[in-house]
């Protein structure tokens, strides 16, 4: 999907918040793009772009009855990701990262890995065992709540509460020391 | 995590909306009225002569300025639990219960024999204002707080600092009840003093409990 416009992607969200959970992946995604590049015009050599992303993700999850469904998308969206982009500048400017010259040596190795773990790795791991494996299913591994409930034996309402309350607790323990 | 793995977890977590804001504010500010009246009945209650102190204007003048104050203060409050508020657009609003009190002020000094001045902004009841105020007001402050933690300010001290305005206008409203200084020299000082009180502690507690 590309380029969507502030009333559509408005359509879509509330679409999202009266339950459709496919209107509400295409929203995230759209807003994914529009926040990825909206950061890395302001992020440039500080914190990484997708962290900011993924924070201001979360934070709309958690926050979504914030939004006056009458009114645009766009403005709330962006004041959820400056907020959060403040707020990884002011933890950053508490714990300054090493200098670039060692970081680029470091960058070399880091290269062959194929995935990177962006600072959700270390929220994640805060999480109670059955939050993790929960949270773990569904995103990593892309399984349905239905699917995910077979696979960890459990009935589909525990995976909802679960995946619910691991993902608050992300939203709250991102980025957070 | 890649961030595409991120949405599809967030999007299977669809179902469960967090309670709509309208609702907890209102929910917030009645409860928070309730509590500040049951702290006032149980501690102070009503002047004895409230029948007749009703029929004079400065009387009546304390609850104008209480009650803009803690309407005035609520409804912005409302306006930055949502991040995308500017507050500079709205902080002009919180202008007007100060303007009502600087006009009865200057009012009450055209009138009053310059004699007078000095016992009326004394007044007898200046410990009980300062005491009962942020009494009648720390439970409505608490309230507001929480349901400011609901949202998503952007400005959490700013809008702790207005939630401190709300539940003080709140509590004078009450407390202009049992008091029986009248004066708007009486009120401009020493309510005044109280409302700043919780309003520092609304700045100072929602930057901690409204971080999100």
């Amino acid at each position: 999907m590309d380029g969507v416009d502030e009333r559509s992607l408005a359509r879509l969200f509330r679409a999202a918040l009266d339950g459709d959970e496919r209107a509400y992946g295409n929203f995230l995604h759209e807003a994914a793009r529009l926040v990825r590049a909206w950061a890395r015009r302001r992020a440039f050599g500080g914190p990484d772009p997708e962290d900011i992303v993924q924070e201001t993700l979360l934070a709309i999850h958690v926050k979504r009855h914030t939004w006056r469904s009458d009114g645009p998308v766009t403005p709330w969206l962006y004041a959820i990701a400056k907020h959060k982009l403040v707020d990884a500048l002011r933890r950053q400017g508490r714990h300054p990262r090493v200098e670039i010259s060692e970081v680029e040596d470091r960058l070399a190795v880091e290269e062959t890995e194929t995935v990177r773990d962006w600072e959700i790795g270390r929220a994640l791991e805060t999480l109670t065992p059955g939050q993790r494996s929960v949270v773990t299913a569904i995103s990593v591994e892309g399984r349905t709540i239905a699917e995910a409930a077979r696979s960890l034996d459990m009935n589909e309402t525990a995976v909802r509460v679960a995946l619910h309350r691991g993902l608050a607790a992300i939203a709250r323990r991102f980025g957070r020391d | 995590m890649e961030t595409h793995e991120l949405i599809k977890a967030l999007a299977a977590d669809s179902r469960r909306t967090g309670v709509a804001m309208n609702t907890v504010w209102w929910g917030a500010v009645f409860v928070a009225i309730v509590v500040a009246a049951t702290v006032f009945f149980a501690l102070l209650g009503l002047r004895p002569d409230i029948a007749s102190a009703a029929q004079t204007v400065r009387f009546l003048f304390k609850f104008v300025v209480t009650i803009a104050l803690a309407a005035s203060a609520f409804g912005l409050l409302r306006l930055l639990s949502r991040p995308e508020l500017d507050p500079r657009v709205v902080l002009p609003y919180l202008a007007i219960a100060p303007a009502l009190i600087l006009a009865g002020v200057a009012i009450e000094l055209t009138v009053a024999p310059a004699e007078t001045w000095s016992t009326r902004l004394v007044g007898t009841n200046s410990l009980v204002c300062l005491t009962f105020i942020p009494l009648i007001g720390i439970g409505p402050l608490a309230l507001l707080l929480l349901a400011l933690r609901h949202g998503a300010p952007s400005h959490p001290a700013l809008a702790g600092a207005i939630a401190g305005l709300a539940a003080g206008g709140i509590a004078a409203t009450f407390y202009a009840s049992h008091c029986t200084d009248d004066s708007p020299l009486f009120v401009a000082t020493w309510y005044t003093i109280a409302i700043a009180g919780l309003a520092l502690l609304g700045a100072l507690t929602g930057r901690q409990i409204a971080r999100w």
